[in-house]
């Protein structure tokens, strides 16, 4: 089998699996960051959801191959402690089973890097792609705004 | 309350003191001799070591809805024990725990005073102890935060510096209870314990479970659900690296249904077989499982389709039914007879997966002589029962490790795909964790039953009801999962939530009553179970009476429900919020439902507008009365999720089957609400001091009938079947 370079939370991790793999399947099982679900292995959930590069993409449908070393992933392991979101979701209380959760906070900081004042609209479109079964969604959107004036804040201050 | 004994026992060079009370155990229980790297254990749950650490076992599953939290806080708020302070474990199913099963909205309220009583006992143990050490009253003592003071001294002693001899002590027989007033945790809104593991990725759910040596299996089941392999290929599958094994292996639909009609359906339904492909990683498993070539028989459910079921049912809704006792008031059919005005109206609810973000999964390693799982499950002590039949063990070589559940709704009361792993890991002798797709979630059910409510009723000239018929006509649980021979019986649990008591309108007549239909496939409870289908058929007639009858569809609610006042003040309080009485422009509208299950009352009000050929949903507002609320900001986001979860099963998606297959397969076709899809809703919580209710379920039932008359306002059109597109009415 071939080996993979990839940079995971910016450590970087050498991997020796089929080339097909999807990038899920090579976080959790092989690199043993287990934040990241499985929920649909489609593309439809976002369960799966990391970032590449500070975008966000469904681990489940990529395949390793389509990595460079060089691409920057991040998973739920790899968000600065104490970061806006994280706190935001805390005190929103938002999880309920939890398990979506990694997925939808991924999301959210991939919007607020890219839009720091997001709308409902913005946030609807942004998440659309992260089922909560759970139903935490007028939560999510709570903590989105709430993160949003505290990283505006601290720019501030 | 029963007490039973205390252990003195040694383990290593360790004094470990045991006192057993049992709390919940039926009156054999035996001892908690098994303790504990953690400390002592004074009753089995609760442990406190040397150094006054507090761990609490919890017997009730998390799966979203909030019992990490509340059963440890019922314990440690008599316990005088912030519940920060306090480590908690999930029960492992043995008996001593007594019922370990989350499921029918019943944690807090069946556990309120039982997993009190235990805190209870323990702190006056402590107490006692400290009085003895003091050499004072007990009444000179009280406990606080982890420690007991000396009222007089102010003296202090940890919990961890008495509970050596707290144990030595008799136990109380009735431990007194703190009054309502006395709460310092519970009755607030607390930050749950499990939220911060959940945002930072460390929680760990069924499919996080890491065992050296394990193996990871993928399964094809049989397209029809209950068929069996007829033959099957391996050897391309055996081909793709990593795969270690593709084996026979078979799925238990536990008890068996029954079915009077065929009776070999009972035994080709009690089972049937699968081809596990097993791996030395999942995606290994995956690709292999899309290589195996098999045939299959399609015995037991062979040319079954949900329209064939719904055309069944509505045949059988011509005749009468069994009558549910729990509904039966007056002579309905004279009282019909005499009504002014006769009214029909027929409601199909669809069959519907339960579609937890975590799809089934389940690590087992089964060895000589025990048995030991990891896996997301609702009841881990039905699960060692369960296991012990399956495998031939006894339940005391069976342990289970409760997981968090990435959402189950109720699907993973069903162990089925537990039974699967352990059979495929007694064959391979390794630890094996199955992972169902989301496709085999979507298509193998068991599903919720889709339902024929057959309504029929009659008013007066002054628009007054006379008479009000329910008639159910469908799958039943107890038939399907409990082997229960129908035949001429009611299903109690299908009356779920139309009951005199559930829905307590004042008819002079009433009746409900039950026709039994084979579903030709696995059923299951699912969120709020029959609730879920009776009240939307149940309140929408409501509403149809009121404007036959030309009156107020809330005053008419007001009116039947006057001896109710708990239904009547969630009324007003709907009213109020919602604004229920302000004039609104032509086309736009508002809809309210209200419904008792699980011993709590929910009520919404959707306010619709008309768009296009459809609707567009302006507003929700929700009430709930579930007595004492534990943690409201908890009962408030449940009220959330259900929201999103009854109004995707009410305009989003529904299980069709056809020739024996589920035609739905993955999130594109069995669609669920997303961010964006609803508006948020106004949610208020009842305030009072009646004894606990559910809470994980009672909001669902009448979400799709507030809404469906709702719209019945804005268009004029009547929705009598679902799930229905918003967009086009
Ligand atoms: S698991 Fe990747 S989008 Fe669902
Ligand atoms: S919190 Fe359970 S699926 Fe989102």
């Amino acid at each position: 089998m071939p080996i993979f370079q990839l940079t995971v939370n910016t450590k970087k991790h050498r991997v020796d699996v089929d080339s097909d793999t999807p990038l899920l399947w090579v976080i959790r099982d092989e690199i043993k960051y287990t934040g990241t679900k499985f929920g649909c292995g489609m593309g439809l959930c976002g369960a799966c959801t990391v970032l590449v590069n500070g975008s966000p993409i469904r681990s489940c449908s990529t395949p390793v191959s389509t990595l460079k070393p060089s691409d920057k992933i991040t998973t739920i392991e790899g968000l600065a402690a104490g970061n806006a979101v994280q706190e935001a979701w805390i005190e929103a209380q938002v999880p309920q089973c939890g398990y979506c959760q990694s997925g939808q906070i991924l999301a959210a900081s991939a919007l607020l890097a890219t839009n720091a004042n997001p709308s409902d609209a913005d946030i609807d479109n942004a998440m659309a792609g992260n089922i909560c079964r759970c139903g935490t969604y007028p939560r999510m959107r709570q903590a989105i705004h709430a993160a949003a004036s505290k990283i505006q804040k601290t720019k501030k201050a | 309350m029963k007490t039973s004994r205390r252990d003195f026992i040694r383990i290593g060079s360790q004094s470990v003191f045991v006192l057993a009370l049992g709390f919940s155990v039926s009156g054999k229980a035996k001892s908690l001799q098994k303790v504990t790297q953690l400390g002592v254990e004074i009753s089995p749950y609760i442990v406190i070591n040397e150094s006054g650490k507090v761990t609490l076992f919890n017997p009730r599953p998390d799966m979203g809805q909030g019992t990490y939290q509340s059963l440890p806080m019922l314990i440690a708020e008599e316990l005088e024990i912030p519940l920060e302070q306090v480590d908690i474990q999930m029960t492992d199913g043995s008996a001593r725990f007594g019922s370990q099963l989350s499921g029918g909205s019943s944690s807090v309220r069946t556990r309120w005073i039982p997993m009190r009583t235990a805190g209870a006992a323990v702190k006056e143990m402590l107490m006692q102890a400290g009085a003895n050490r003091w050499k004072v009253s007990i009444a000179d003592c009280y406990a606080k935060a982890g420690f007991i003071i000396n009222r007089n001294s102010g003296a202090k002693l940890s919990y961890g510096e008495l509970v050596e001899e707290a144990t030595k002590l008799p136990v109380p027989q009735k431990p007194k209870l703190k009054t309502w007033s006395e709460f310092t945790q519970l009755g607030k809104k607390s930050f749950r314990p499990d939220v911060t593991s959940k945002v930072d990725g460390t929680a760990i759910f069924g499919l996080d479970v890491q065992l050296p040596g394990m193996l990871y299996a993928s399964i094809v089941h049989a397209p029809t659900i209950y068929g069996k392999v007829k033959s099957f290929q391996a050897d391309q599958a055996m081909g793709v690296k990593g795969v270690r094994f593709v084996l026979k292996t078979e799925r238990n639909f536990y008890h068996g249904p029954f079915s009077p009609d065929i009776e070999l359906n009972q035994k080709a339904r009690s089972k049937s077989e699968a081809i596990a492909v097993v791996a030395e990683s999942y995606w290994a498993a995956l690709k292999g499982k899309k290589l195996v070539q098999a045939t299959w028989s399609s015995e037991g459910s062979a040319e079954s389709a949900t329209s064939q079921y719904f055309n069944a049912a509505k045949a059988k809704a011509q005749s009468d039914g069994v009558t549910y006792k729990d509904a039966a008031v007056g002579d309905f059919s004279k009282a019909l007879q005499l009504s002014d005005y006769k009214i029909q109206a027929t409601y199909q609810t669809p069959f519907m997966a339960h579609a937890p973000m975590e799809p089934c999964n389940a690590t087992v390693f089964v060895q000589d002589g025990k048995v030991e799982v990891w896996a997301p499950v609702q009841g881990p002590d039905s699960l060692v029962t369960e296991l012990a039949g399956y495998l031939g063990m006894k339940p005391e070589q069976v342990k289970i490790n409760v997981t968090f559940l990435g959402g189950a709704f109720g699907r993973k009361a069903y162990y089925d795909y537990v039974l699967e792993a352990a059979h495929i890991s007694r064959q391979v002798n390794a630890p094996v964790k199955v992972i169902w797709t989301r496709e085999e979630d979507i298509q193998q059910g068991p599903f919720r039953p889709g339902m024929i409510s057959a309504m029929q009723g009659g008013i007066d000239n002054q628009g007054n009801v006379l008479a009000f018929e329910h008639r159910l006509n469908g799958a039943s649980i107890m038939a399907n999962v409990f082997k229960a021979d129908m035949r001429g019986q009611v299903d109690p649990w299908a009356g779920e939530g139309i009951s005199v008591e559930d829905s307590p309108y004042a008819f002079p007549a009433r009746r409900n009553s039950f026709n039994w239909v084979d579903p030709q496939m696995p059923i299951l409870w699912w969120r709020s179970v029959y609730a879920s289908t009776n009240v939307y058929a149940q309140e929408c007639f409501i509403d149809e009476l009121a404007h036959e009858g030309e009156k107020d569809p809330l005053d008419l609610r007001l009116q039947l429900l006057k001896d109710s006042p708990r239904f009547i003040a969630v009324l007003n309080k709907l009213a109020e919020i919602s604004d229920y009485r302000a004039k609104r422009k032509a086309g736009k509208s508002i809809g309210i439902a209200i419904a008792r299950s699980f011993a709590s009352i929910a009520a919404h009000a959707f306010v619709v507008e008309k768009q296009g050929t459809g609707v567009k949903i302006n507003q929700i507002y929700s009430v709930i009365d579930c007595g004492f609320a534990v943690n409201p900001d908890n009962i408030v986001a449940q009220m959330q999720s259900n929201l999103a979860y009854g109004l995707s099963a009410t305009i989003k998606n529904e299980i069709t089957r056809n020739h024996g297959v589920t035609e739905q397969s993955n999130f594109h076709d069995y669609a669920v609400i997303r961010q964006g899809e609803i508006p948020d809703a106004v949610i208020h919580v009842m305030q009072n001091e009646e004894e606990p209710g559910g809470v994980g379920e009672p909001g669902l039932p009448p979400i799709a009938p507030a809404l469906c008359n709702a719209i019945f306002l804005a268009t004029g059109k009547r929705v009598r079947t679902l799930p229905f597109d918003l967009s086009s009415i």
